[in-house]
């Protein structure tokens, strides 16, 4: 599904990602720790296409493709989906008109009709229900002043309405309370497929409980330094990252 | 990312073609024996003849202002020609068959058929071209309502009382140096009256077309809704694209007697002038209502045309309890530049007014919110609320507010409320994330920030206006 081999990439100058490396099969979970300042926005950002950062060196394919020759909204339309650390509001835009444009924009480029109106209403509302945001939020405008954790569930709800194949999540899980946390991971729990994967950004174990991941990987300083299987987060959360600097600085010292 | 929003702004200007048709024109110049050449080619009675006279020589004593936030090079007003009329108009078409193919041909290009079965139901249409209107529609269906919606040069034969008594009522002639120019050489625009207690049965609207090169447009409207009437009338206008400036100085007068409404809408596209500030319309414009007991006044307006605009749409609100509103969306790209806002004068107890102004800047232009309320000691708890949001695109263009208020009655309020935003990079790539490319949502964001003011015209209108902010934002992008 998703092959990243040797990413460099940097933004303003600063070199951040460096040397990233990522195999991820249809159907994954990949959940990705690491300290604050690693990458991990940066990585989602990288992947996505987003203007002013810069890849000096690497590959990243979806299903073949080099991702890197397209723009973001074509990565998009390929099925590239980044549910955002810090989702932004676009005043007087309401949620449904803006969600009915990216959904029909994404049929037309795979050359299928748009949606009617009120299928598209119907679909909607469905989603909202699955996330458990009341359908009025529906005619608010994108994110307008939307509590953090309802900021959240939308972008699961947009997930739900556009159905790509890969998933990003830059910490989907911050700021929600308990009940929310559970939506949330039932909300991706409720997409995973043999043909849908996801890149689960997270700086807690309490997500993993509920989305049960195949890999945990740890990005620090721009690549993964460690991965594991699902024990990995639970070792991460009783240890923190402090081992890990001290295990990095051995090993740099043995290579010296 | 400001490289890519600018190129999502560059568009094609669509109703840049001129038509190819015979025109009278006179040639350029400005002086006693062109205003009774004008007055003569509208075999106009005597006052109409004298009224112009005396106000063009009161322009002649006055100055052309410098006060707006607008830059450009001084207009010579004698090479400027003041009449043009396409030659077939000269014998009066009795119906549409008579009028030439081709002038219908320039409004249908312009999306206005005027044939009435094509027609937008439910909207009649005056269709002026340069100095004289060609065709006013669904006439007759009007009348039998006793609404009277015709050119205001056959308004001069037809209702001279009405005419005589409201015209400069709200607009006095010497109220600016425009005003006075246009009171002077005024060719034709549209006169609207409402009996007393009528729905008007249908949206009226008049389509403004320059298309002769060098000539100036000074239209004239007066819209008069008599006691418990109600209207609402909307004008567009666009002109060829052209490398010369050409000037537009409009007047319009409103007047709302007791418990009557008034709705007023405009989608201005003249032409804006190039990427350089080439060329383009100067458009200004003096329009004011008047507001009698319990009366409304609603201006809304949609601004994407001319190189300078100078407009303040405003209100006298006179009578006890009458309501002021202004609706505006201003879009300057490129090297346009708009000094646009409105006044709201509060006399009568009670009077509230509304002001909500969007102005959207791209590229180099300029854009200027400038609005005076004011709460004379006579307006005993009179109200006024004012929002103006500016949004920037890019970082090389300029938003300004000059907001005026003057209050001599302490029961009086005033509030306003101001800001400044980015269509941020969040923003954009949100929308490209989710897979719309960077016109459409360029032309999201801007349509969401106009939300407020579009949700104040006519149906069939708001979604013109939102199609032609869309084009205007269209663009190839790279
Ligand atoms: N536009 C920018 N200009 C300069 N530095 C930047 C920019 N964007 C990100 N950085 C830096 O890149 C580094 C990685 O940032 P990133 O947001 O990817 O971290 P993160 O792993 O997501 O952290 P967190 O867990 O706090 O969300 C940080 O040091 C950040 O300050
Ligand atoms: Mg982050």
């Amino acid at each position: 599904m998703l092959s990243i081999k040797n990413l460099h990439a940097s933004v303003e100058d600063k070199q951040i990602l460096k040397g990233l490396d990522l195999e991820i099969k249809p159907g994954e979970v990949h959940a990705i720790m690491g300290p604050n300042g690693a990458g991990k926005s940066t990585m989602g950002y990288v992947l996505s296409g987003r203007e002013g950062y810069s890849v000096e060196e690497g590959s990243v394919t979806l299903d073949g493709t080099d991702l890197l020759e397209l723009e973001a909204e074509e990565r998009a339309r390929a099925g590239l989906f980044l549910a955002f650390q810090y989702p932004v509001e676009i005043p007087g835009v309401s949620n449904l008109e803006f969600l009915k444009a990216a959904v029909d924009a994404q049929r037309e480029a795979r050359g299928e009709e748009a949606v009617s109106s009120k299928d598209f209403l119907k679909m909607a509302r469905e989603a909202c229900k699955q996330v458990h945001l009341p359908a009025e939020f529906l005619k608010r405008g994108v994110n307008e002043g939307f509590s953090g954790g309802e900021k959240k569930r939308n972008e699961i709800m947009q997930m739900l309405l556009l159905q790509p194949k890969l998933c990003i999540l830059d910490e989907s899980d911050s700021g929600l309370d308990i009940d929310a946390l559970q939506v949330v991971a039932e909300g991706v729990n409720s997409q995973r497929s043999p043909d849908r994967s996801f890149v689960v950004v997270t700086h807690y174990q309490r997500l993993l409980d509920y989305i049960k991941p195949d890999y945990v990987h740890v990005l620090s300083e721009g690549k993964i330094v460690k991965s594991g299987d699902a024990s990995l987060a639970q070792e991460l959360e009783d240890q923190g990252y402090a081992w890990l600097k001290e295990q990095r600085a051995a090993d740099a010292e043995q290579s010296a | 990312m400001t490289e890519q929003i600018d190129k999502a702004l560059q568009r094609e200007y669509e109703a840049g073609f001129v038509s190819d048709i015979e025109s009278d024109t006179f040639e350029p110049g400005l002086n006693e024996d062109i205003i009774r050449r004008i007055s003569s080619m509208k075999q106009e009675p005597e006052w109409m003849l004298e009224w112009r006279l005396k106000a063009f020589r009161n322009w002649l004593e006055m100055e052309e202002p410098d006060w707006a936030h607008v830059d450009y090079p001084k207009i010579d007003f004698q090479a400027i020609s003041y009449y043009s009329a396409p030659k077939s108009m000269k014998d009066k078409p009795k119906s549409l068959d008579e009028v030439d193919p081709e002038l219908l041909k320039t409004y249908e290009k312009l999306g206005i058929p005027l044939h009435e079965q094509m027609m937008l139901a439910g909207v009649a249409v005056d269709a002026v071209f340069d100095s004289v209107s060609v065709v006013t529609t669904f006439r007759e269906k009007l009348e039998e309502a006793g609404v009277i919606f015709m050119p205001i040069s056959e308004a001069v034969h037809k209702h001279p009382e009405l005419v005589q008594k409201y015209l400069g009522s709200v607009v006095p002639q010497k109220d600016n140096y425009y005003a006075a120019l246009n009171c002077a050489v005024f060719t034709d625009g549209s006169f609207v009256y409402i009996p007393k207690g009528t729905k008007c049965p249908m949206e009226l609207s008049t389509y403004f077309r320059i298309n002769e090169q060098n000539t100036g447009q000074f239209e004239r409207t007066l819209i008069i809704a008599d006691e418990g009437s109600y209207v609402s009338y909307l004008e567009g206008c666009t002109a060829p694209q052209r490398d010369e400036n050409q000037l537009h100085a409009a007047v319009v007068e409103l007047v709302a007697m007791d418990d009557a409404e008034i709705k007023y809408s405009t989608v201005q596209n003249w032409y804006p002038g190039d990427e350089e500030g080439r060329g383009g319309i100067y458009n200004f414009v003096t329009k004011r209502g008047l507001c009698h007991t319990n009366a409304k006044i609603s201006w809304t307006q949609v601004e994407t045309g001319s190189a300078v605009t100078w407009k303040y749409p405003s209100c006298v609100l006179k009578g006890d309890n009458s309501v002021g509103e202004f609706y505006s969306v201003a879009l300057t790209r490129g090297c346009q530049q708009a000094d646009t806002g409105t006044k709201m004068i509060h006399l009568g107890k009670n009077t509230r007014s509304t002001i909500i102004s969007k102005g959207i800047s791209a590229g180099r232009s300029n854009n200027s919110y400038r609005g005076l309320v004011r709460m004379n000691s006579s307006a005993k708890g009179a109200r006024n609320f004012t929002q103006c949001d500016s949004l920037l695109i890019g970082d090389q263009c300029g938003a300004h507010t000059f907001p005026y208020v003057e209050s001599r009655n302490p029961s009086a309020i005033v509030e306003h409320e101001a800001t400044t935003s980015k269509v941020s990079d969040d923003q954009m790539f949100l929308c490209q994330q989710r897979g719309l490319d960077p016109e459409k949502a360029v032309s999201m964001i801007v349509n969401g920030f106009c939300k407020e003011v579009f949700k104040e015209l006519p149906m069939e209108f708001a979604v013109e206006a939102g199609k032609l902010l869309e084009i205007s934002l269209e663009g190839s992008v790279g």
